[in-house]
């Protein structure tokens, strides 16, 4: 097991344990995790909502590039950076321990309207 | 492989658990929803999660849940309709009672709900057609998209409908993600689309179809398609076709890109690569064009028949330096594609539900400010009804949780649900009663949901849908497990 925290887009830290060999939508479906409407199409490319943003250090170390598939359904994510990928293509490994992974909101937010 | 639906109900359930406590509110006040798409369900979502005693009543004109998730994605995309499974996850929690086949401004009225409840969300979307106000419009053979949509997904109104599918060319007017839906599925083997949850009576028309051509004709350039590149590839790998981007100007486009966001320069150097292919002719007895700079200016027919047969449409050149908001500009040309169909794929649009609701006629949504409508104490609205008909059900979620957190700061400042007691969905339970009005409940869809996929196995579909309102109301009633 390894330890992953996901910050969603008010700052709230929220650190679980996961298992090596499980998506990050897997840790955060498995854990619990308070993020309203994450991973709505159940890890089948269908929806961007499983967003995650890393650190430029992290998204470097990943072993795989997205996909075409997953570039095009990124390219729907709000909030899409240089360093998104959606997590229910990224399976967690040994060295990811202590990663710290941003949930962005899903469109621009009403309250900065 | 974990069973969806269980795994979705812990989650729900134990979801609503582990919020942190400090952010919940004690309310008691009543709530319906209007609408059971993801609107509907999104909204729900975000109160049930934020307010451990309120207790929701879901309003659905249809004996069926779901909304366009059951009646707008199309077939062939079934993982999209895995939402579905949330959804009944917050349909079970025990907190938010579906009730359906009760058309809110005929069964019971918006003032009924008002009456009953403090707060009533408007979430029952656009089931409209805007129309392109053009002479020849009322032909046979041209056809809302919305419709055609509607049929093929067995929505109980349009599944009546008889279309020609014997001409060699459809026109589809617009360049959506709904006209791409519309193409692939003209354009799909059969073999393919039988394993759907296709509507039967769309599959044998489909099977007879003579049509071999779809021609998506857009009024601008490729810079402003509305579909995105997921549908696009799809049509590009589609089997046994062929196709034509007609680029007039790829230079020009190319020398865009450097200026546009990462997902349209995705989508237009898609395009640009694709058009140059030559795809072989060998697997091809189908085809399909992407038209740009067509403006359609009147559709003709066959006088005798009254039936189309081919679009009139005037070139044009856009200019402007906003290549996102270009000026579109008639060259005063004018062109004639044939064609034996024509599909408007140009937006869909909402009606209001009661003539006191502010409504803007000219967008066709509801008049709101965050998700309050104007000048309506406790009434809201959330989804394409507030926003308009675009954007996926994430976008349609966020609106759902936006409008969700707007009713609980209404309610801890004590906004709404001041008043006396309303008496909430036993008042409107017996008006129902006394319309003879059969309202159908979640474990009523279920039973439904049962049959059409026991009907779906004996045809190797996920499922049957059932397309007659009355059938499906005797199904639900009969077959309770």
């Amino acid at each position: 097991m390894i330890s992953v925290t996901f910050v969603n887009r008010d700052g709230d830290s929220m650190k679980v344990k996961a298992k090596v060999g499980d998506t990050f939508l897997d840790a955060a479906i498995n854990n619990d995790v308070d993020l309203e409407g994450f991973g709505a199409c159940e890890g089948t490319l269908s929806c961007s909502t499983c967003h995650i943003i890393f650190k430029k250090e992290d998204f470097d170390k990943l072993p795989d590039k997205p996909s075409d598939e997953e570039m095009d359904m990124l390219d729907l994510a709000y909030g899409l950076c240089d360093t998104s990928r959606l997590g229910c293509q990224i399976t967690l490994t040994e060295s990811m321990d202590g990663i710290v992974v941003t949930v962005p909101a899903q469109v621009a937010d009403a309250r900065n309207r | 492989m974990w069973s969806r639906t269980t795994k979705n109900i812990k989650n729900v359930v134990s979801y609503f658990r582990t919020v942190n406590f400090s952010s919940q509110v004690v309310c008691h006040q009543k709530v319906c929803i209007v609408g059971s798409g993801p609107a509907g369900f999104y909204t729900a979502q975000h109160l049930l999660k934020n307010c451990p005693t309120l207790e929701i009543d879901m309003f659905e004109k249809l004996p069926v849940p779901f909304g366009l998730v059951r009646y707008g994605v199309a077939p062939d995309h079934p993982d999209v309709k895995n939402v579905i499974n949330t959804f009944t996850a917050i349909a079970k929690s025990g907190r938010l009672q579906f009730v359906g086949n009760v058309t809110v401004g005929k069964d019971v009225t918006l003032n009924d709900l008002r009456n009953a409840y403090d707060v009533v969300v408007l979430a029952y979307g656009a089931a409209q057609d805007r129309w392109l106000g053009i002479s020849g419009e009322n032909l046979c053979n041209v056809v809302s998209a919305r419709k055609f949509v509607g049929w093929y997904n067995g929505l109980p109104e349009e599944s009546h409908l008889k279309f020609d599918l014997d001409a060699e060319t459809a026109v589809i007017i617009g360049q959506g993600n709904v006209a791409l839906d519309i193409a692939r599925i003209l354009l799909t083997p059969i073999d393919m689309l039988k394993k759907t949850d296709i509507a039967q009576h769309a599959l044998e028309a489909l099977s007879q179809s003579k049509i071999k051509n779809v021609k998506i004709v857009g009024r601008r350039g490729p810079l402003q398609v509305a579909f995105t590149i997921k549908e696009l590839r799809e049509m590009i790998k589609l089997p046994g076709n062929s196709y034509r981007i007609h680029l007039e100007n790829p230079e020009f486009i190319d020398a865009c890109l450097p200026k546009t966001s990462r997902p349209r320069k995705r989508l237009t150097e898609l395009m640009l690569q694709s058009s140059s292919i030559k795809r072989s002719e060998e697997d091809s007895s189908k085809q399909w064009e992407l038209i740009f700079h067509r403006t359609p200016i009147k559709i003709v027919g066959d006088s005798n028949a009254n039936k189309v047969n081919g679009l009139v449409v005037g070139i044009n050149h856009l200019t402007g330096d906003d290549w996102e908001n270009p000026q579109v500009e008639d060259t005063g040309l004018r062109e004639t594609i044939p064609c034996g169909m024509i599909l408007k794929s140009i937006g869909y649009k909402s009606l209001p539900l009661s003539d006191e609701l502010p409504f803007d006629h000219a967008k066709g949504i509801i008049r709101q400010t965050e998700g309050r409508v104007e000048g309506m104490q406790g009434v809201f609205c959330s989804g394409w009804v507030a926003s308009g008909p675009v954007g996926v059900i994430a976008s349609t979620m966020q609106s759902g949780h936006d409008v969700g957190k707007r009713i609980i700061e209404d309610l801890k400042n004590g906004i709404v649900g001041t008043g006396t007691r309303k008496p909430g969905r036993d008042a409107i339970l017996s008006q129902l009663e006394a319309r003879n009005v059969e309202p159908v409940t979640f474990v009523e869809w279920e039973a439904l949901d049962n049959e059409e996929r026991e009907r779906g196995k004996y045809q190797k579909k996920p499922r049957e849908k059932i397309v007659d309102v009355r059938e499906m109301i005797d199904i639900a009633k009969k077959g309770q497990s």
